[in-house]
Parts: structure tokens; sequence; C-alpha cells
């Protein structure tokens, strides 16, 4: 068994945000200690009103090698993106 | 002793308990044993000099009803020495291993929080505020010193070893938080000071469910340090508090009024 402590990503919700957002990673033996430790090191500040931790093993992430057929499709097929929608003026945050 | 002198000792020994176990715990910034320890513990620190600081804040207002001139947070914190101090002897003992430094916690903790909820109910508006202010903070440090006692007490058989080598070698130093002096009776009677005594059996049991599940024996020893009103609260110190103050004061000692 390895002695370092499993490393766990932290996410935070913020007091007007509705989704928890990825703040950073740390070290913590167990769930509890993880959670207690991302109190101390990411919300002295108010930052936050939930945390949420996630052993990082736990996580699976898209390669980088496999950039180009994950993220750049063709850009002809611009009826991918609703651009042709007439916008009224009066209508934000959109 | 008048009222306003005795209140502005239980200010001292309420602000001084809180300034010196912080200063103990921010000794530990750049040695924690791992990042977010190290952190966590010196966040800890900073919560009780905070506490310290509203404590000394209104310390000084009350002395300055007793003399006309009250001294200011820094002077009281800077400039006296060590048997001007009514801090508690425990907060003082030094940091040792890690599993010294939580059982110093834990032992802290348990008898703050107890107190604290106590001062809610204080008479003294001021301090019931800072009380409910403070208990905040300490319900947080309790679980966290309660935790790490329960980890190491039942963790490997060297680190059980070393935890219960720390509440033993502590308990001498715990008779004193339940002690109360006449300065404490009179502000008691008045329903302004919290009644230490009454501390004593939840701490009590405070304890021995935690060591029951870190399976520690809780020590049985009856002496106690500082017994007797000659304890850190009357201004009788070990001889680790002098050293403590050399590095706590020595820049405004050599720098009078300096400030950053």
């Amino acid at each position: 068994m390895s002695r370092e402590w499993p490393l766990w990503e932290i996410f935070i919700r913020s007091q007007h945000g509705l989704a928890h957002k990825h703040v950073g990673s740390l070290h913590a033996p167990d769930a509890e200690m993880a959670i207690k430790n991302a109190r101390d090191v990411y919300t002295r500040r108010n930052e936050g009103v939930s945390i949420w931790a996630v052993k990082s093993s736990d996580i699976v992430a898209s390669s980088p090698g496999e950039k180009e057929p994950m993220f750049e499709p063709a850009s002809s097929k611009v009826y991918r993106h609703p651009t042709f929608f007439p916008m009224p003026d009066e209508v934000k945050h959109i | 002793m008048n009222d306003a002198k005795s209140l502005f000792e239980y200010l001292l020994r309420l602000a001084d308990s809180d300034l010196i176990l912080a200063q103990r715990l921010g000794e530990w910034v750049g040695h924690g044993p791992v990042l977010e320890e190290d952190i966590a513990t010196t966040n800890v620190g900073l919560d009780l000099l905070g506490q310290s600081r509203l404590w000394f804040a209104y310390a000084g207002e009350v002395e300055a009803r007793c003399n006309g001139t009250g001294r200011s947070e820094d002077e009281l914190a800077f400039l006296r020495d060590a048997g001007e101090f009514r801090n508690l002897m425990l907060a003082e003992q030094p940091n040792g291993n890690y599993a010294d430094t939580m059982a110093r916690q834990f032992y802290f903790d348990a008898w703050h929080e107890l107190l604290l909820r106590g001062l809610t109910a204080s008479t003294d508006a001021r301090i019931a505020e800072i009380a409910a202010k403070a208990l905040k903070e300490v319900r947080y440090h309790i679980e966290r010193s309660a935790d790490w006692v329960i980890r190491l007490g039942d963790g490997t058989e060297e680190s059980h070893r070393r935890m219960q080598a720390a509440v033993d070698g502590l308990w001498m130093y715990t008779g004193e938080m339940f002690e109360v002096d006449a300065i404490e009776l009179a502000l008691i009677d008045a329903g302004i000071a919290c009644d230490a005594r009454t501390l004593a059996a939840p701490w009590r049991e405070r304890v021995r469910a935690i060591f029951a599940d870190a399976t520690l024996a809780v020590p049985t020893g009856t002496w106690m340090q500082g017994s007797g009103g000659r304890g850190g609260k009357q201004g009788v110190h070990t001889e680790h508090i002098g050293p403590m103050l050399a590095q706590m004061q020595w820049l405004q000692r050599a720098y009078p009024g300096a400030q950053w």
C-alpha cells in the first residue's frame, strides 16, 4: 500500500452559483478528511456554501492525444450552431 | 477587587489562553506533517488569534473604566511579561509531536466549547456576543481535534503509543480548567462569568467517549498542576512560556509601536 494519501479533486459551489466548480486538488486519507481539508484550504474566505470531493482516480478523462477526433468537428456543418434564429434585442443573457 | 477590575482579569484569562495557544499553533507554519494539515492547524490558530483580539479590545475598554486609560490590543499582547499572563498552563505547553499538539488541542477545545456555550448566556451582552461568534469556530475546532485523537489513537501501533503518551503527559494540566477563584466567584454570582466547575462533568464525558473510540485509556491521575489558585490564571506558569514570549514579543520590544 502506498504511504501517500490519495489525491482528491475539490468542487465548490459558490454563494451565488448553482453549479459546483473545480477549484483544485488536495491529499487526504479518506472522504471525511478530504471535506475538512477542502474547507480549510479552499473556503476560508467565504468562497462557498457546498463542497464536493471526488477521488482523482475515479475521474475518467478524455485523452489529450485525441484532441482532433474529439474536439475538431468539420466546421462546414454550420447547422450545428444555433445561429440562425433572430433574437429580439430585449432578450438578454443568452 | 472592584467589579471592573475583576472583569478585566477575567477577560485577560479568556484572551490569553486564546493568544498563547494561537502562538503555539503558529509555530507549525511550514512544519506541518502535510501541506493540508499545515494550513488547517494554522487556520485554527488564526481563529483563536481573532478571538483573543475581541477579548483584548473589550479588556482594554474595561481597563479604561478602572484607570482612565486602557491598553491597546497590541500593548496587552506584546508588552506584558510572563507573570502578567493569565492563560491556562495547558495552552503554553510545547507542540511536541503531532499527537502532543492534537492532544493539547482536544483537551482545550472540549473545554473551550463548553465554556463559550456557557458564556453565550452571560448577563454581560458584550461577552455573550463574542462567545456566540467564537463558538461557531470552536465547534469546528473540536470536530477536527477529536477526529485526530481517534485517528492516531486507533491508528497504527506507533501512533497509538504516541497518542496515549500525549494524553497522559498533558493530563495534569487539565485540572486548572475547572477551578474558580475569588475573582471568578464574584463574576459568577453576577451572572457574568461561566462557572467552570460545572464544565468538569460534561468535559470528562466527552473525553471518555472520544477516547473509547480512539482505543485510548483515560488517564487516572488526580494530582493537577496549578490547582489551589496557583495556576496560569493567577499568573503562575511553567518554564515554557518565557522562551515563547521572547519569540512572540521581540519585534514590539525591539521596535516599539512598529506596524506593517
